[in-house]
């Protein structure tokens, strides 16, 4: 095997903000007084908060160096599966942080705002197209707001038609935040089990939609990485029974350009912005979660929305029906104009281009491992594949021993034990943007760490051994909760 | 890798799809630009925007203009921060996870309170969130709301408790500005009574007298909410005065105004409730050799693990932005943050005496942040209009939130008007 691309570098211990600095300093040019000081009522007057005083270059050097304890998609290969860790194009950053739309206030008149709503407007155009639905808000700040947001569509639906709902479809498959999203809505839950292909079978469904039930939450490709292949007849037995098809599109990069999600009975989608679109995760957000919806469901669309009348763009509030308002204004615009950008540079073409690239990338890394580790579903995937430790547990070597060596080695793991019902789960999502090479890599890695199981699992138990931190006690860390100095 | 895979070509990867499911019309979407046509297109439509500047905005309302340092700009560029994931892998991840922790931190220092999350969306899904975790906490199912709180968070507040029937009370603002608890009293089992201050008229609420009101059933939780964190550098913090949760928006906090978002929702509340909290913690703890690290925990009130039953289902929240927050508030320190704060008071506090020289009417009496209300002659619709073509965004006017303030507007005053500006603005609404 080539050298590994993981290796290790001078990192600096840096200790917490309050453990620097020295009082008086300061970090902030402070803007000329040119007014007189006048005091404050005695009454509502504090103290100022207890805050480390920091230099500029303090400051600097605190985050320089914390950075380098980081991992990111500039750093390497992040094949988290579901996550959709692609590279995020820098003209992105520079046309967000234009003066015109950075200090954009929110609540300005129409008329001067009409760059940011045009943008606004056309985004949510693009949007429709590439899903094939008919009609989108921008406002969800992440794909469990925009979920929200689709089962908050859902139940006010169901209320306007008389029908009293308790319940809704949930397949083991689906995200954490499926049952949570769902249950905000006063929904509970019926878990629905995949069959054995992984795909869920119409029957099952069949036997459990009736009149109470609100509808199904699917993820299309679901989580196992793979197509759901009877969705038609499924969205079909949920709307005979009066039902809504939810489909959670945290895994639309598979299929831009390639599925049309109405035409196979999507009711509402929502999309993560920062995963298909392109838009960095920022470590934990700030993301976007558009919800996009049939004809039929436009009306129930949180407002405020962006109408074009006479050329112009206008915020419109009439609609009488609407869910209301998730977010105070009009949810991550910074976010939604990086997702713009990302559009418009790719063009109808690409974006199919990336879909497929995506889909081959994850293919070639299934084929490619599917022998040294087990693949509980072995036939083609989408833009993920799921493989377990089952062949590797034999020399008590788990999922998470493998995860934190591949650190060694220079990469981020991928996602593992999940989805919840593949035991020992292993979720890898390459993505369209790591060239063969990459691949190459991180597949050579992956048979180096099965032979160390093999031959030397100590190693394992041990790593990672590069990063600045080992194994980190979380039991412990829960037990007696430190969450601030 | 074709042939690897075993398709004959990138079609083909597909061929395991129903063929009723695959698309048949390509995409309709503009053709590709080069990074060069995109900057043109896109300067184009930032140039339609108006924005300081060349635009004098004496607009804030939840959204606020504030410098930032190009230090904190220069670091966010650091792309370890940006291009990451949530931390799963903590090894990895200590970067994002110490930035976290201290953000934290800095949030309990400046709201006085024992325990903040790592963030939510912004401030008006926090008090959503935070009305949701006291009637969690309390068994109860109605909570009473100041009509002082920003009108578009009080609206985000009923799309999230309408659907599951809970009820919410509106509680009036009296003569001064601040909101009349008078009401508070006859009302029985309140989970909570949510205020906000500084309020949305720029007054600053007794949270003291209201936590009393609120804890004579020895039940009822205050929930502080608030736009303005900037204030906190000089009035009395909300855990000061006896608040159980305090949430609001941290946009002020070195994060641009971006047309409302992202910005920040801090969320912070009293050690006792720590697991009822919605939101990722990060927490401290050691690694193999006994070294300080920092882990994502308490994940047991997630929906990862606990699904339905969980605290919350957020997810993704604003990680980056509470980043931004702690590199400002880093940057700033207690001594800056305090200076900036009387900066704000005093500037504004010009307007305020300058339009009331004028002759113009200040309804409310109670002490300001930042913001109050004016109420203009009849007719200055038309002066503002007037104003706008000469590039002065003269507040905002209340009558769409509040139709008995028709007449009125919100204006909002911070370190980045000169006095200048701010007598411009006074000689022409006094003409």
């Amino acid at each position: 095997m080539k050298a590994s691309i993981g290796t290790q570098g001078l990192i600096l211990n840096e200790p917490l903000l309050w453990e620097k600095g020295a009082k008086g300093r300061s970090g902030f040019s402070l803007p000329r007084r040119d007014v007189e000081r006048c005091a404050m009522d005695k009454k509502v007057i504090g103290e100022a908060p207890n805050f480390p005083d920091l230099s500029e270059v303090d400051v600097i050097r605190h985050y320089t160096r914390l950075s380098q304890w980081n991992f990111g998609v500039d750093t390497g290969m992040y094949p988290l599966g579901s996550c959709t860790m692609k590279y995020n194009p820098k003209t992105n950053e520079r046309q967000a942080a234009l003066a015109g739309f950075a200090g954009a206030h929110p609540l300005l008149p129409a008329r001067l705002s009409q760059g940011m709503l045009q943008l606004l407007f056309e985004l949510e155009r693009y949007l429709a197209e590439i899903t094939g639905m008919d009609a989108v808000s921008l406002q969800p700040a992440a794909g469990a707001h925009g979920e929200l947001a689709g089962m908050l569509i859902c139940h006010a639906y169901h209320r306007q038609r008389g029908s009293a709902c308790t319940k809704i479809l949930i397949p083991d498959t689906a995200h954490g935040t499926n049952p949570a999203s769902a249950s905000l809505c006063g929904f509970q839950s019926i878990p629905l089990k995949s069959g054995p292909r992984g795909v869920l079978d119409p029957a099952d469904i069949a036997a459990l939609m009736d009149e109470q039930t609100a509808g199904i939450m699917v993820t299309n490709p679901n989580t196992l990485g793979l197509f759901e292949e009877n969705i038609r007849q499924v969205a079909a037995i949920v709307h005979a029974k009066g039902g809504l098809v939810y489909c959670d599109g945290a895994n639309m990069n598979a299929v831009m350009g390639i599925v049309d999600m109405q035409a196979i009975g999507v009711d509402i989608l929502h999309l993560n912005l920062h995963k298909t679109f392109s838009t960095p995760h920022g470590g934990g957000g700030p993301g976007s979660g558009p919800v996009c919806v049939i004809k039929a469901l436009e009306r129930f669309l949180p407002v405020p929305r962006i109408v074009k009348q006479k050329g112009k763009y206008a915020l419109a509030e009439n609609f009488p029906d609407t869910v209301g308002k998730l977010h105070a204004f009009f949810g991550n615009v910074g976010v939604q104009l990086k997702a713009y950008s990302y559009i418009r540079s790719m063009g109808p073409e690409n974006l199919k281009r990336a879909s497929q690239m995506a889909v081959l990338n994850a293919n070639y890394i299934k084929e490619k491992l599917k022998g040294t580790y087990h693949l509980p579903h072995d036939r083609p995937c989408m833009h993920e594949c799921v493989f377990t430790d089952k062949h590797q547990s034999v020399y008590k070597v788990s999922t998470l021993d493998i995860a934190k060596r591949l650190m060694d080695y220079g990469f981020h793991p991928p996602t593992i034990y999940f989805p919840l019902v593949v035991s020992g789960a292993i979720m890898v999502e390459p993505t369209e943007t790591e060239p063969k090479e990459n691949l190459d890599s991180f597949v050579e890695a992956m048979l180096a760490i099965a032979a160390e199981a093999r031959e030397n699992p100590e190693l394992l138990h041990r790593a990672p051994m590069t990063p600045k931190l080992n194994r980190l006690d979380e039991t412990g860390a829960a037990r007696n909760p430190c969450l601030s100095d | 890798m074709l042939s690897t895979v075993g398709s004959r070509d990138l079609d083909d990867l597909f061929s395991t799809l129903p063929a009723d499911c695959r698309r048949t019309r390509p995409l309709k979407l503009p053709e590709a630009l080069t990074e060069w046509e995109l900057n043109r297109h896109m300067d184009t439509l930032a140039g339609r925007q108006a924005t300081a500047p060349h635009y004098k905005v004496f607009m804030g309302a939840g959204s606020y203009d504030h410098y930032i340092p190009a230090s904190v700009s220069y670091l966010l560029g650091r792309s370890e921060f940006s291009t990451a994931y949530t931390p799963y892998q903590p090894e990895i991840s200590q970067g994002t996870l110490q930035a976290i922790y201290e953000y934290q931190t800095l949030v309990t220092r400046l709201l006085g309170m024992d325990v903040a999350n790592a963030s939510m969306y912004d401030g008006a899904s926090a008090l959503a969130e935070a009305l949701l975790m006291a009637i969690r906490i309390t068994h109860r199912t109605t909570v009473a709301v100041s009509r002082a709180i920003h009108p578009l968070y009080r609206r985000v507040v009923q799309t999230y408790l309408r659907p599951t029937g809970y009820e919410v009370i509106e509680l009036d603002y009296g003569s001064d500005g601040r909101t009349d608890l008078s009401g508070v009293d006859k009302v029985s089992e309140l989970a909570a009574v949510a205020l906000q201050s500084p309020n949305f008229f720029g007054c600053i609420e007794d949270l003291q007298s209201a936590a009393q009101t609120a804890h004579a059933d020895g039940k009822t939780l205050l929930v502080a909410c608030f736009t303005e964190p900037l204030a906190f550098g000089l009035i009395k913090s909300p855990g000061r005065q006896d608040a159980d949760i305090a949430c609001g928006e941290g946009q002020s906090l070195g994060i641009p105004r971006s047309f409302g978002g992202p910005g920040l929702g801090m969320f912070a509340a009293k050690r006792a409730f720590v697991r009822s909290m919605p939101g990722r913690l990060v927490g401290q703890t050691t690694d193999r050799q006994g070294r300080r690290g920092f882990v994502l925990t308490l994940a047991t009130r997630e929906q990862h693990i606990r699904r339905e039953k969980a605290t919350s289902n957020i997810c993704s929240n604003q990680g980056l932005c509470a980043t931004t927050a702690a590199m400002y508030m880093a940057s700033l320190g207690g001594t800056g943050l305090q200076e900036l704060a009387q900066l704000n008071y005093d500037k504004c506090t010009y307007l305020q005496q300058s339009l009331q020289r004028a002759g113009l009417k200040l309804p409310f009496a109670a002490p300001t942040f930042n913001e109050f209300v004016v109420t203009f002659p009849a007719g200055f619709d038309r002066t503002y209009q007037r104003l706008l073509k000469r590039k002065i965004v003269a507040g905002l006017a209340l009558d769409e939130y509040y139709p008995e303030l028709a007449g009125s507007y919100l204006l909002c005053v911070t370190e980045t008007l000169a006095k200048e500006d701010l007598d411009g603005l006074v000689k022409e609404v006094a003409a």
